[in-house]
């Protein structure tokens, strides 16, 4: 490893490993090491069930009932693919998706008045739905054709409305939109976690309604998909394609210093020995001093033996429960996936329950949501920091990733890809520079 | 004719010839310069087996196996390993072991195995005897067969031999457990004009 590298990554999570993809993809010369012996770090899915109870200090082993380990791979963030966003292009387009199959997710939910309501995926659900009345539905259809059919290049679209001025707040009432369909609309369509949105000018809301309907036109019930095996396939297949350009990968590695002179970054020791390096990736947890504390998130894996009640049985489902249901600042989310994902044993279901902390027991922030599970048969309770970077990397040429947020699809964490992209090589990131670089598909499917 | 796709992954240690085994099969070309480190992204053949086609959809290491960094990905759905050695070095021999290791621990259980001696073309600098290998090959119930993917020796043989041993249903694989492939089209196609 004593060599010279253009860039080197540190850390397996899904973020990094995107990003050596397209240092690889694009010539660069690229070391990436991990101090675990698994890929993903924190987006790793965690396999057999056993390691899971290790790392969360249950103890003994898991019983019987939980059938075989091995057939456990359990996320430790909970996260669904929008099926026409970014991470589904990034994988079209580098062609990792051959090395996946998916799944749609068969539900989305949302919580009004202590119940659990579908979010319409059909305009005949939409009719039928209990979320609104019949007069809120036809003022909630005209508005919602008036998104979908918004072209940004084309301001004549939006009725008159400029989306760069106009708040949300002010576009709600222009289509006379209640509360009921606002909080629906803002929290379960456009993924809001809290309402600072509604003072926002509209472009961005629209935007993110617009992706959710296409996402949703493209596999039927849902907008999200979930890779087979757990979401800890996404970074081994990143990974694999920055292998395939030249990448080179270590597991096990303890790294002991990051070599800095003149204030510029110049390599990295492991073992001793050093690497040379012109620019460096890697996550919090590799610079603990080069990054800030922006919040907590609490998170609570929950095995079940049941589905969710009142989601028609589903084996997948996402439930919202949007902040001022349950009088607080931001959304509660349980993303539920089931043995149907190869993520659990037969019959086994993973909800795993999601939200920003803002008080000192978070564990009693969530309850609204462990209501909706229960009997949950065993649970794994997580209260994670989250940190962003304070050094840009301009001038040491280290560049940090944030730590995974609440939101519960991977738009965020591709726009921090982007975001890193830009400051490492000056120039806005294209999709098209993912772009496999050769031919590297033989036999017949060429 | 029924297609049957068949995962095959390659093991063992960097320099073996695993990617010239792969050439060898599904373009019958030889490059003696191939390049250490970058391997393909996918490679696959289809031949015809009794009444059934078989897809080959061959994964390289693609150098990851260096540093003892395969990843589970690579061996799961496996229907297949092939596990190579270099008949003129003993200790690629020797690490085998570990291989057959490795893939007991994260491989699927009912995977066919296939030890495969290469190089054989270099008889006079050999340092493993064909029957040692043969004798561990039979210990663990795998294939074992040696072959130059430099001179085409028994290459289409190697990947015949793991077609007889799949099993010819296979129950665990039934599609209602699949997932699906993205693809670039939306499933949904707009109706467009030519």
């Amino acid at each position: 490893m004593n060599e010279e590298y253009d860039v080197i990554v540190l850390g397996t999570g899904l973020t990094e490993c995107i990003l050596s993809g397209i240092m690889s993809v694009n010539g660069k010369k690229v070391l990436h090491m991990d101090r675990n012996t698994y890929y993903g770090g924190e987006s790793a899915s965690i396999t057999p069930l056993e390691d899971l109870y290790k790392r969360f200090k249950i103890p003994g082993t898991p019983p019987e009932s939980m059938g075989r380990g091995r057939d456990w791979n359990v996320d430790l963030i909970p996260k669904f693919l929008m099926a026409n966003g970014q991470l589904v292009n990034m994988l079209q387009l580098t062609e990792v998706t051959r090395y996946m199959d998916f799944k749609m997710i068969e539900g989305s939910f949302v919580y009004k008045g202590g119940k659990i309501f579908k979010v319409p995926s059909t305009e005949a659900e939409a009719l039928a739905s209990g979320l609104m009345g019949l007069f809120e539905k036809r003022r909630f259809r005209k508005f919602l054709l008036s998104c979908t059919t918004f072209d940004e290049k084309d301001p004549k679209t939006l009725e008159g409305v400029d989306p760069k001025k106009t708040t949300m707040r002010d576009m709600y009432k222009k289509f006379d939109l209640g509360q009921d369909v606002i909080d629906f609309t803002g929290h379960a369509l456009a993924l809001y976690r809290t309402d600072d949105y509604l003072d926002q000018p509209c472009l961005e809301t629209i935007n993110r309604i617009k992706l959710y309907s296409e996402s949703l036109a493209r596999y039927g019930k849902s907008p999200y998909l979930y890779p087979l095996y757990g979401l800890g396939e996404l970074p081994q297949g990143f990974a694999r394609l920055s292998a395939i350009y030249g990448g080179t990968y270590m597991l096990n590695k303890p790294i002991e210093e990051i070599v800095f002179e003149n204030g510029r970054v110049i390599g990295v020791k492991s073992e001793g020995e050093v690497a040379r390096c012109k620019q460096l990736i890697c996550d919090p947890s590799y610079v603990p001093n080069q990054v800030t504390k922006v919040g907590q998130v609490i998170r609570v894996i929950c095995i079940l033996s049941h589905p969710i009640k009142n989601t028609n049985d589903v084996n997948s489902c996402q439930i919202i429960i949007p902040q001022n249901q349950v009088n607080r600042k931001s959304d509660i989310y349980v993303c539920m996936i089931s043995s149907a994902h190869n993520v659990a044993a037969q019959g086994k279901y993973i909800a795993i329950v999601s939200t920003t902390v803002e008080t000192s027991d978070p564990e009693r922030e969530i309850k609204p949501a462990l209501e909706l599970l229960e009997p949950v048969e065993q649970k794994f309770v997580s209260i994670s920091d989250m940190y962003a970077p304070t050094d840009l990397g301009t001038e040491s040429q280290v560049f940090i990733s944030r730590t995974y947020d609440a939101t519960t699809h991977f738009e965020t964490t591709c726009d921090d890809i982007k975001d890193i992209y830009k400051r490492m090589m000056g120039s806005e990131f294209d999709f098209e520079e993912m772009k496999r670089k050769k031919c590297d598909i033989f036999g017949e499917d060429q | 004719m029924a297609l049957r796709e068949l995962k095959v992954c390659l093991l063992g240690d960097t320099g073996v010839g695993k990617s010239s085994i792969v050439w060898r099969f599904v373009e019958d070309s030889f490059d003696p310069n191939i390049n250490p480190t970058i391997g393909a992204s996918f490679m696959t053949k289809t031949v015809q087996y009794q009444n059934e086609l078989h897809k080959f959809l061959i994964w390289d290491t693609a150098g990851q196996e260096r540093f003892r960094a395969l990843a589970p990905m690579y061996y799961r759905g496996s229907a297949a390993a092939i596990i190579v050695y270099d008949i003129t070095k003993e200790e690629t021999f020797s690490t085998l072991k570990n291989w057959v290791k490795e893939l007991r621990q994260h491989g699927p259980p009912n995977i066919v195995v296939a030890i495969t001696g290469n190089k054989c073309d270099l008889n006079d600098v050999r340092e493993v005897l064909e029957k040692d290998a043969k004798d561990y090959a039979d210990s663990i119930h795998a294939i074992f067969v040696e072959t130059s993917a430099k001179n085409a020796i028994n290459i289409n043989e190697l990947f015949i031999e793991i077609s007889r041993r799949i099993p010819s249903t296979d129950a665990s694989l039934t599609s209602a457990g699949k997932g699906f492939k993205l693809r670039r089209q939306p499933s949904v196609t707009k109706h467009s004009c030519c």
